[in-house]
């Protein structure tokens, strides 16, 4: 058995180190560490309750937005308040702008650009994936960049800038849009529709959005030729490498629910397993057994600590591991599509699980899905109408926030006590797919992915760097 | 002109500051940061090189092999505990981040601090700044930080401070290219270290809230139109930025999203000593005043100006649409 440590993961949000035990060549065990621990829980202690909203989102800057709506959320319950149909449907919308920006930027400048390693350069792909996907180089990592910076302007007209608004809060949101708005937001959503239609898929959102098969997705592949857009070179090499054999989790998939839509999340809520079932929020707990914290034991965040113990022996990282009813779960688009019941991820998964493939093809998914709830969601908007509701900071309260991040599951819990923040504590989605083992010794969604990864060329397979890049990791989110 | 080689590390940051540059409004702008000289040697966000790779680059530049002549620094310097650095050990080196930070920066030309954490703290350091976070040449308000006050570069410069939380990406693009055209000097920075070219601007210059802040028409609750200076905590006239000149995201800032300015750019702003988002006050009188503005005159004006808000003005303000619109009056022949 030989030792790889693997790091620092460069295309990845913060910093990654993962430490792999290969034998015959093949990944045999894996440690997955976060190395980063700035304390924002322990900043937060004592701070005036709307204060989070400032320092909140500020964890970070890929998932700011996503960290904002958690703690508007929570706080909505500390005000109390309950926001009008307008804000909500602004926070929706700021949210997908965010989650999708974020699906575009993993595809585009995260994921692709290992195809364009030299390794490949035998692959029949390998000059279009060269010149589309060069890291800093290819065409459509610039065009990309352009379009996303376009697309974002949708946060300057709802929330005054991108990452790092002030504009989600709990009774709403800050900017009433009138109805010039309401047009400068549908012209963003037509550029962005646009690029999406022109050179991602090559066919118009809803067409992929209706793929409900596998079959009809490689008859859809077998239609036109590998460059004719970026999704299709996608397929190409997809297949060409058996990229659905690489990267298999736990296969227990989880989802918060995501999106306002009336009185119903737009994606589900609830655990997919092979079956449907509800989610119980009481269950989650959080062990710190294998972190560099006091406080082994698993507790829920709602009554959780984290409180650094550097010199911790057989400790490997900063993350704590959540656990749903003692259960590995993996989180991110994949489970919010196979959770709200998809045909065509239920199929892939049900062939060969979570996996490098049907992770990104669950993203890529999901930018041809929520373009169109988003121009339904601004034409809702009633101008006229309040976007924020006022309300009064109570001097004892407990809130939760729950939303869907772009990679997943992202919970906040707090405890204000005496007009201040006594407790609070954030289990982001990273935690949950880039956890250590628990107090069992159950790996993480990562580390059981990891095993069976070849890595014949040591630590710079491209394998093992497709696989973690398939769960689009957020590190500075997983310690915070 | 010969091309710079750049190395952009991440350390006790959020990243967004890398978000925001990808926000720029440059067209192609990886192409044409290169084409314009600027040679990113390493991004973390960007480059292919990753593990073995990237500290091989990193490693070069450190032991002087690779000419290093920007280093951006992203993000806080992680101290702690205990002066180790131990809360942050650079992936795969083993390493504090702290001391791949002073080795680069003994290498390089010219250091940047990439937004407010890597200039002064910034938020890591917020509260009990539980890690030890501190700026590579301030730490918070005071001169020092990781490299100390009297560090300057090869160059002549000490540490470009380019503040912000994060970094308008119009900010970071200028600075870069304006030391790859090599005609960047000390007294383009202001007193903490900030690129003058935003940092002589005011949050307020620009503000389309002006003609409320005139009147001293407030805003009372968030999503009301009027000006944010009296009772929502809106720091803009004390801010150095030009957020209401170069707008975010094509058209937006802080102000325009209906959310006060926290001065962002300014050492300690993440801790404020009162609500972010409530003005402080002294018997009824905030107690944060515009800058250059002597408080006697401030008052009086302000006085004035409430006994003379146009009805229009006063009622636009506690509504979060506009309600009396300027009244029009006949051309005439």
């Amino acid at each position: 058995m030989t030792r790889i440590v693997v790091g620092p993961f460069s295309r990845v949000e913060g910093d990654l180190e993962v430490a792999l035990e290969v034998e015959e060549g093949v990944v045999r065990h894996a440690r997955v560490s976060s190395q980063v621990y700035r304390g924002f829980e322990e900043i937060l202690a004592d701070k005036a309750p709307l204060d989070a909203l400032v320092i909140v989102p500020r964890i970070c800057g890929i998932c700011s937005v996503a960290q904002s709506s958690a703690v508007a959320s929570a706080l909505a319950s500390v005000v109390p308040v309950e926001p009008p149909p307008n804000g909500r449907t602004a926070a929706n919308l700021m949210l997908a702008a965010e989650n999708l920006a974020d699906h575009l930027t993993h595809f585009y400048l995260f994921f692709m650009p290992d195809f364009a390693r030299p390794a490949y350069s035998q692959r029949h792909w390998f000059e279009v994936a060269q010149a589309r996907f060069e890291a800093m180089r290819g065409t459509g990592g610039v065009e990309a960049i352009g379009a996303r910076a376009r697309f974002l302007e949708l946060m300057a007209i709802l929330g005054g800038k991108w990452p790092h608004t002030l504009a989600l809060q709990p009774g709403g949101t800050s900017r009433a849009v009138q109805k010039p708005e309401k047009v400068q937001l549908m012209l963003v959503l037509r550029e962005f529709r646009r690029f999406l239609e022109g050179t991602l898929f090559g066919d118009p959102l809803e067409r992929i959005g209706e793929l409900s098969e596998m079959a009809a997705l490689w008859a859809w592949r077998d239609a036109r030729p590998a460059a004719a857009s970026d999704f299709r070179l996608f397929l190409e090499v997809a297949r060409d490498l058996d990229l659905d054999r690489l990267g298999r989790g736990s296969d227990v998939f989880m989802s918060y629910g995501a999106y306002h839509d009336g009185q119903r999340p737009h994606f589900a809520a609830g655990v997919f397993d092979g079956a449907l079932h509800d989610l119980d929020r009481t269950s989650i707990a959080e062990d710190g057994s294998h972190a560099w914290l006091k406080d082994e034991a698993p507790r829920h965040p709602a009554d959780g600590a984290t409180r650094p113990a550097p010199e911790k022996p057989g400790a490997y990282t900063w993350c704590k591991a959540p656990r749903l009813g003692g259960r590995v779960v993996e989180v991110g688009a994949i489970a919010r599509q196979v959770v709200d019941g998809h045909p065509l991820l239920r199929e892939a998964v049900a062939d060969a699980g979570g996996n490098v493939f049907s992770r990104v093809l669950a993203r890529l998914l999901e930018l041809a899905l929520v373009v169109p709830a988003m121009e339904r969601w601004v034409s809702s908007f009633a101008p006229g109408e309040p976007f924020c509701a006022p309300g009064d900071v109570q001097q004892r309260a407990t809130g939760v926030g729950m939303v869907e991040a772009a990679r997943g599951s992202l919970g906040h819990w707090l405890t204000v006590e005496g007009g201040r923040i006594a407790r609070y504590q954030i289990v982001a989605p990273t935690t949950w797919n880039f956890s250590p083992r628990d107090a069992d010794g159950k790996p993480g969604p990562l580390e059981q992915a990891l095993v069976g990864t070849p890595v014949g060329r040591g630590a710079e397979d491209p394998a093992v760097q497709h696989v973690v890049r398939s769960f689009d990791p957020c590190m500075v989110c997983t310690v915070h | 002109m010969h091309p710079i080689n750049v190395v952009w590390i991440q350390s006790g940051g959020c990243g967004g500051c890398t978000m925001s540059l990808l926000c720029s409004d440059v067209s192609s702008l990886l192409w044409t940061l290169r084409g314009a000289g600027v040679n990113f040697l390493w991004h973390p966000s960007l480059s292919r090189e990753s593990g073995p790779e990237a500290l091989a680059i990193l490693e070069a530049c450190a032991a002087g092999e690779t000419p290093l002549d920007v280093l951006c620094v992203e993000g806080a310097v992680l101290c702690g505990p205990n002066g180790t650095g131990r809360f942050h050990l650079l992936s795969g080196s083993g390493l504090p981040m702290m001391t791949w930070v002073e080795r680069l920066a003994t290498r390089a030309s010219h250091v940047v601090a990439v937004g407010s954490c890597a200039a002064y703290g910034g938020i890591p350091s917020a509260g009990a700044n539980p890690a030890d976070a501190t700026g590579l040449q301030y730490d918070g308000e005071r001169p020092g930080g990781l490299l100390g006050e009297s560090w300057r570069g090869p160059g002549g410069l000490p540490v470009v401070n380019v503040a912000g939380c994060p970094v308008h990406p119009g900010w970071i693009v200028e600075t870069l290219l304006a030391l790859a055209l090599g005609n960047f000097g000390a007294d383009e920075l202001d007193q903490l270290g900030r690129p003058r070219f935003y940092a002589d601007q005011l949050v307020h210059h620009g503000c389309p809230r002006n003609e409320f802040y005139e009147f001293k028409a407030s805003a009372s609750k968030a999503s009301d139109l009027g000006c944010l200076m009296e009772n929502m905590g809106c720091k803009a006239t004390q801010a150095h930025a030009d957020c209401n000149i170069r707008l975010w995201n094509v058209s937006g800032s802080c102000l325009r999203g209906g959310y006060p300015c926290i001065n962002c750019t300014l050492p300690g702003f993440e801790e404020p000593g009162h609500e972010f988002a409530r003005t402080p006050k002294i018997a009824g009188i905030p107690t944060t005043l515009p800058i250059d503005m002597p408080k006697a005159w401030f008052l009086a004006l302000a006085a004035l100006s409430k006994s003379a808000t146009p009805r229009r003005v006063r009622e636009n303000a506690v509504v979060d649409r506009l309600t009396v619109p300027p009244t029009v009056r006949p051309g005439r022949k």
